[in-house]
């Protein structure tokens, strides 16, 4: 075995690229990752990715929100000091709504957008890794473990007859450090 | 998206032939790796000179306090509060694009969502300014927060507007802020991959080390959706909260109901103006003209007269219900407004907010370059007028008529409005230069569905039904962009 790492499979075409996972999948063959310019629709269900759970997330840190805006306004306008307008009672709630609503947006947003971040990896500063500098420009990169894939002229062909611009062995598997 | 073709009865949202993904990203990063050309430095220099003498302006207004605004004892708002809520307004589209045409899936949105975001942000920070500068001590400007204080804690008063307001557009901004930065963290990522040596350093730290895997996408998708969700009624109460300031006092002119819509339709009617200014220039300086095409300026100008009717309309309901609430201070107000000594700032405000954008009926207006940036200005000229009308023109004649008074502007007031103009375009203009001005993730999604060589490829296998092509054809005759001699033979 030589030193190859990655295989990858560098294609001009979205929809060439779909052919190629569908190829490599019928035989046999398991695939690291996909790198695209874009989202592409339909990809996460063929290669076995379940269903984002971010939404569950942002429904707790919203809530979250909508609680702590109400409690801080609750202890600071009907507990810890009543405010006496013309005698009308302090705990107004349509009053609250406002900043309840505001809270529960900065909470939501917030705090999914951070968890997106964390469970992605993705933060300032960190070094990218990148497999196929042209993955965020114009090519569709189909990554393919050379280790777990022995068969590596069988990946090769069946790249190419999908319709694989160029089919690169990475000795390294990311590029972006060198 | 891909594998299925769109309709050739809708236009083309992608101009041109030859546009592949490499295309897209060569244009779009243009501006961006390419050095400026002299209209970018033109217009620098003169709006840095313009955010110069902002900065001179609000300095100097720290310095002496708002005492050396035009304010008096009748009128305590005027310039200051007008400006706030006119940037505020401004700001609005932004999130409207991304957030609520997102929602009901107006692919248009694609191309201009990118600086119209941008240009949100930059409008909420001139907004903001305006409050800070107008609280005379602005180094006490964290005693708006609910925090512990020596003072026994005495919170601040949730029952106020302002304080909701102070929620509303500190949320509006840092949401605004991290809905952009995460769309644009793909984008900065394609320019950190094809740079070099520092720009690629710098560029690598801001991408946070993005690759477009298939799960960060997927995830990523789902942000965006979630983030539109809650950021359309963020944007519609926003302004409902701003209008809340004046809505909940007990001011004749200010104490109405119809505040809420009426001031978030005029928001997105201002918004749509101030994207149509900027775009409209910088789709030809920067050769945008096969992403920014004439559908998505007709787009814009649709729901300028859409919005603006809006606006035409509670003008004059105000005008009805002032009439018919048997109030004589509520009708004052409002005879005062259109025929007192401010009635040529109402008479502005009715012109260029409900009776030109009109002209945008008639098909030829609306496709009219010229014409188009033309009444781009004048509805933002018509929607500062209709602030200053709202809240100088209610106060400049209060209960006492020993008290009635006018307002004349000081020099400082001028040079805070025309420096944060200056300041806006000052940053709009850097944006340009450092980052992409078109989301070129979403336009690539855009490329195999709805381009006009998709739609020219589908026409020419033959299978589209004659009179929809025909009907096609002559909808293209109105793109600048178009070769319309490709569309002769067909």
């Amino acid at each position: 075995m030589s030193d190859i790492k990655y295989i990858l499979g560098s294609f001009g075409d979205p929809d060439e690229m779909m052919h190629g996972i569908e190829k490599l999948q019928e035989n046999g063959v398991s695939i690291y990752d996909v790198y695209t310019p874009m989202p592409i629709h339909g990809i996460e269900a063929k290669l076995g990715i379940k269903r984002s759970r971010i939404d569950i997330a942002a429904f707790c840190f919203g809530i979250t929100g909508t609680c702590a805006a109400f409690a801080l306004i609750y202890f600071c306008a009907v507990i810890d000091w009543k405010v006496n307008i013309g005698g009308k009672p302090s705990f107004a709630l349509p009053d609250f709504i406002p900043i309840m609503f505001e809270l529960t947006v900065l909470f939501c947003a917030f705090g999914m957008v951070l968890t997106y971040y964390a469970s992605t990896h993705l933060f300032p500063g960190r070094a990218p890794r990148v497999m196929d500098l042209r993955a965020t420009d114009d090519r569709f990169v189909i990554a393919v473990d050379a280790r777990e894939n022995a068969a590596h002229t069988v990946i090769d062909g069946l790249l190419k007859d999908a319709g694989a611009l160029e089919v690169k062995y990475n000795e390294r598997k990311y590029i972006s450090y060198e | 998206m891909s594998g299925h073709n769109e309709s050739i009865l809708r236009e083309p949202l992608i101009t041109g032939d030859n546009i592949t993904y490499a295309k897209i990203t060569d244009d779009i990063l243009g501006p961006v790796e390419n050095k400026p050309n002299k209209a970018w430095w033109i217009g620098f220099i003169v709006s840095a000179l313009g955010a110069l003498l902002w900065v001179v302006a609000v300095s100097y207004t720290f310095w002496n306090g708002i005492g050396s605004w035009g304010l008096n004892k009748t009128v305590g708002w005027a310039w200051d509060i007008t400006g706030f809520v006119w940037w505020v307004g401004i700001g609005h589209a932004g999130t409207l694009i991304s957030a609520v045409l997102l929602l009901f899936r107006q692919n248009w949105r694609n191309s201009i969502n990118r600086s119209a975001e941008a240009m949100t942000i930059f409008a909420v920070i001139c907004a903001a300014t305006y409050v800070v500068s107008h609280m005379g001590r602005p180094w006490l400007a964290y005693w708006v927060l609910p925090l512990p204080n020596q003072f026994g804690s005495l919170w601040v008063n949730f029952n106020s507007p302002l304080v909701w307001d102070m929620f509303a557009i500190s949320t509006y901004f840092s949401v605004s802020l991290l809905f952009w930065y995460t769309g644009l963290l793909p984008d900065i990522a394609t320019i950190r991959d094809r740079a070099v040596g520092t720009r690629r350093k710098i560029y690598t730290i801001f991408s946070f080390g993005w690759t477009g895997g298939v799960k960060t996408w997927q995830r990523f998708e789902a942000v965006s959706l979630i983030l539109a969700g809650i950021s359309t009624p963020l944007v519609l109460s926003v302004h409902t909260i701003v209008s809340m300031d004046f809505a909940t006092s007990v001011i004749p002119g200010w104490h109405t109901t119809i505040f809420p819509p009426y001031f978030v339709a005029g928001a997105i009617f201002s918004g749509f103006a101030m994207v149509l200014t900027l775009l409209l220039v910088a789709r030809k300086v920067l050769g945008l003209e096969n992403y920014i095409t004439m559908f998505h300026i007709e787009s814009m100008n649709k729901i300028i007269i859409l919005t603006g009717s809006i606006v035409g309309v509670a003008y004059l309901t105000e005008f009805f219900i002032a009439w018919y609430s048997g109030s004589e201070y509520e009708q004052y107000a409002f005879i005062n407004r259109s025929t007192g000594p401010y009635w040529w700032s109402y008479w502005m405000m009715m012109t260029c907010n409900v009776i030109s954008p009109q002209l945008l009926w008639f098909k030829k207006i609306r496709l009219s370059i010229k014409a188009t940036w033309i009444l781009s200005i004048v509805v933002n000229v018509g929607m500062w007028f209709e602030r200053f009308v709202i809240i100088v023109t209610s106060l400049h004649r209060d209960y006492i008529p020993s008290s009635w008074a006018m307002f004349y502007p000081t020099w400082v007031d001028v040079s805070v409005f025309v420096g944060s103009i200056g300041l806006f375009f000052t940053l709009f203009l850097l944006f340009l230069r450092v980052l992409p001005s078109i989301a070129i993730a979403e336009v690539k999604l855009l490329l195999k569905t709805a381009s006009e060589q998709s739609k020219m490829k589908q026409i020419k296998e033959g299978h589209e039904n004659k009179e929809y092509v025909a009907e096609y054809v002559e909808s293209l005759q109105k793109f600048d962009s178009v070769k319309q001699e490709d569309y002769a033979k067909i």
